[in-house]
């Protein structure tokens, strides 16, 4: 092995296979993390040749041009002239191109050549290309270039194997391109030269492409498919995750109950039963649920339909102040805020990311379901309107709202900013590919590991924080009443109960407001503990409970909870994803206090407007 | 411009023009493509109020909506009118 590890960097355009390439060549040692001090992701990983020989190997931001229009493509162009702040220039850049569409990746190429570092030309996709009919002329096209060229099928296995032996010989005697065109030329008359020198296409586009599109994208037809997709989705996402949620539910049971009988009673087995074990607990339960969706997510990606979804919503989107690409994140945040806020990343143009991060607590995360649940089912009668069941219309009726105030939303931050300045859509639709298994469980493995780290870390610290909170101090001897009533948790109850009053909220819900900030569906066993029951489970709380609350509080109060969860703006880990994912204290203080008074205003009006119609 | 073209219709581009100083959609709009003498036909009109646009240009399709199509002037080839 040499001495210092050789660095290579995969460039090119998007949707050109890059990663796919990159996760062939090193397999799952792979490292995501950031760029310093922005949110770009970084992947590197590690390349062991069979000659043994190890190499550092980066993933770059796709790029269309070295001349940056996002903060993505400024990243690639830092990185390659070894600008970037932190990090090393590559020693051997790989610029990927999808041979099935020369003509936009090779000006790019082109462009990469003029930076006069180390290179190869890797030409993805060759199956693809044959299948075409499409020619091309590897060795005549890597003369021209005057760079090494060889051909790649990234999603075959051994497909990079031409690319390993040429990294090889270029890591033995790494040399500048021979060829350069010089500042000023046109890299577009020159792409042309080399396309009829070099290549040879019966056809521009793919026939499977052109007759998908004709009905994917149909005014009528395409609507109705996509439509059809999203409820495939919802269905996979509330029906197939459920056995697997009851096993993470009786297995986090299981081992409180194993910790809560193994350790003495005391301070320490209930913090680590009631705080640790059960708060981690309800954030982990929600995995197979984002799972689901992401692995929906990754193969619509894969397969070349979200832009397809991007392109028929955009203009709806556009006229609320939002982009087609805001679809994606808003789409992720039904399971959850979290891994939907860090699905913005996608987004290049800042005023679109920033808008759509803002928004997309307003979707209504499977969190609030158990709260919404047991409001539903405690004070809507279970009556028919026509064919549709009341209790379904009123879930139904929660969701539409949800998105309904984030279309206001958005659209009121577009009336109110001062930019006003013209953000493209300029949106490449690729071709339909289907999905590779490797790529979709490397993608899938990565997204749930960012959700557990992230989740993780801040659920801890809260649950332990409101443990203290709901515990301390305890109750004092032959008190009557629910020791959570003498905690600090509890007088904050009290405390917050005469702001919550015009709301119709008594001290206990404000009570249960408190540890629903770590997680919502929380509130529901918390309402639970205060109501001094003592139930085996969440389940079993809400069947407990229904009839106490149902008795206790009046309808305007049940409507007005429900429409405070709406908003719901006390889910302290979706705030910290927002300061984290936008890098400023201010954004997020603004996502809290226009949440919390949208949350307060609509449940003010609900409440009193309920009450004068005899609901109070 | 290309805001005019019929669908499926055949077209080059002539040229693609700046709507403002610097204008850095114009450019990369070039960037993607859009030069003289490169073929272009809008190959589908989204479904509300036919925008974006989808464009196909060289071998690749790009959704524009009609503000950033605007900037491309294009010349209808004569076989298809």
């Amino acid at each position: 092995m040499s001495a210092q590890t050789l660095r290579l960097a995969l460039v090119g355009n998007p949707n050109c296979g890059k990663t796919a390439l990159f996760n062939q060549l090193t397999g799952s040692r792979q490292k995501v993390a950031n760029y310093a001090g922005v949110t770009v992701e970084r992947k590197e990983g590690r390349l062991t040749t069979p000659s043994g020989r190890s190499y550092a190997v980066l993933d770059l931001p796709g790029a269309y041009s070295l001349q940056a229009a996002s903060l993505d493509e400024a990243i690639t162009r830092d990185f390659c002239r070894g600008f970037l702040p932190g990090e090393k220039a590559p020693d051997v850049l790989v610029c990927v191109v999808d041979a099935t569409n020369l003509r936009l990746h090779l000006r790019f190429a082109l462009e990469v050549r003029e930076l006069g570092k180390p290179m190869i030309l890797a030409v993805n996709m060759m199956d693809a290309a044959q299948r075409r009919g499409i020619e091309i002329d590897l060795d005549l096209l890597a003369r021209e270039l005057g760079v090494p060229v060889v051909q790649t099928v990234a999603v075959k296995h051994n497909g990079a194997q031409a690319l390993v032996s040429q990294i090889e010989r270029t890591a033995e005697a790494p040399h500048a391109p021979t060829v350069q065109l010089g500042e000023g030329a046109d890299l577009h008359t020159e792409t042309r030269r080399l396309l009829s020198l070099a290549v040879s296409m019966p056809r521009r586009t793919a026939h499977i492409d052109d007759a998908l599109d004709r009905w994917l994208l149909h005014p009528v037809i395409g609507i109705v498919a996509f439509l059809l997709v999203m409820f495939l989705i919802f269905q996979a996402v509330y029906a197939w995750a459920t056995p697997l949620m009851d096993l993470i539910e009786a297995g986090t049971g299981a081992l409180g109950e194993w910790v809560g009988g193994t350790l003495p009673e005391g301070p320490l087995n209930s913090l680590l039963v009631d705080g640790v074990i059960a708060g981690v607990g309800g954030v982990i339960v929600f995995l197979p649920q984002i799972l689901i969706l992401f692995a929906f997510i990754l193969a619509l990606e894969e397969s070349g339909y979200l832009p397809r979804a991007a392109f028929l919503l955009d203009r709806v989107m556009a006229s609320a102040g939002l982009s087609g690409r805001s679809f994606i994140p808003l789409l992720s945040s039904f399971a959850c805020a979290i891994p939907g806020i860090m699905a913005t990343r996608s987004i290049q143009d800042p005023r679109d990311r920033l808008a759509t991060i803002l928004v997309a607590p307003l979707m209504t995360c499977s969190a609030r379901l158990p709260v919404y649940a047991l409001l539903i089912g405690a004070f809507i009668p279970q009556k028919k309107i026509g064919a549709f069941n009341q209790q379904g219309l009123v879930l139904f009726g929660l969701y539409a709202a949800g998105i309904l105030s984030a279309l206001m939303v958005s659209w009121v931050m577009k009336k109110w900013r001062r930019d006003k300045g013209e953000h493209p859509l300029l949106l490449e639709l690729p071709s339909y590919r289907v999905p590779h298994p490797r790529d979709l469980l490397i993608g899938l493995w990565e997204r749930a590991a960012i959700f557990l780290k992230r989740v993780g870390g801040i659920i801890l610290a809260l649950t332990v924080l409101l443990w203290f909170l709901l515990n301390f101090p305890a109750a004092p001897e032959g008190a009557i009443g629910p020791a959570i009533d003498y905690s600090l948790a509890g007088r904050i109850g009290h405390a917050m109960a005469a702001f919550f009053a015009p709301l119709g909220f008594n001290w206990q819900i404000c009570i249960a407001l408190i540890p629903g900030m770590a997680a919502r569906e929380v509130a529901v066993s918390s309402l639970a503990t205060v109501y001094a029951l003592s139930a085996a489970d969440d389940d079993a709380a809400a069947q407990a409970l229904a009839p106490l609350i149902s008795d206790g509080w009046s309808l305007a109060t049940a409507l007005s909870l429900l429409v405070w969860y709406i908003y719901a703006p006390m889910c302290l880990s979706t705030l910290a994803t927002i300061k984290r994912e936008t890098n400023s204290w201010k954004q997020m203080a603004y996502a809290t206090f226009y949440l919390f008074a949208l949350a307060y205003l609509a449940s003010l009006v609900t409440y009193q407007v309920t009450k004068a119609l005899g609901g109070g | 411009m290309l805001t005019d073209l019929p669908a499926r219709a055949l077209a080059v581009v002539e040229t693609v023009e700046d709507q403002l100083p610097n204008d850095n959609i114009a450019r990369r709009l070039r960037e993607l493509g859009f030069v003289d003498g490169e073929q272009v036909q809008i190959v589908a009109k989204g479904p509300f109020g036919a925008e974006p646009l989808l464009v196909q240009v060289g071998f690749t399709r790009f959704a524009l909506r009609r503000s950033e199509a605007a900037r491309i002037r294009v010349r209808q080839l004569e076989a298809n009118v």
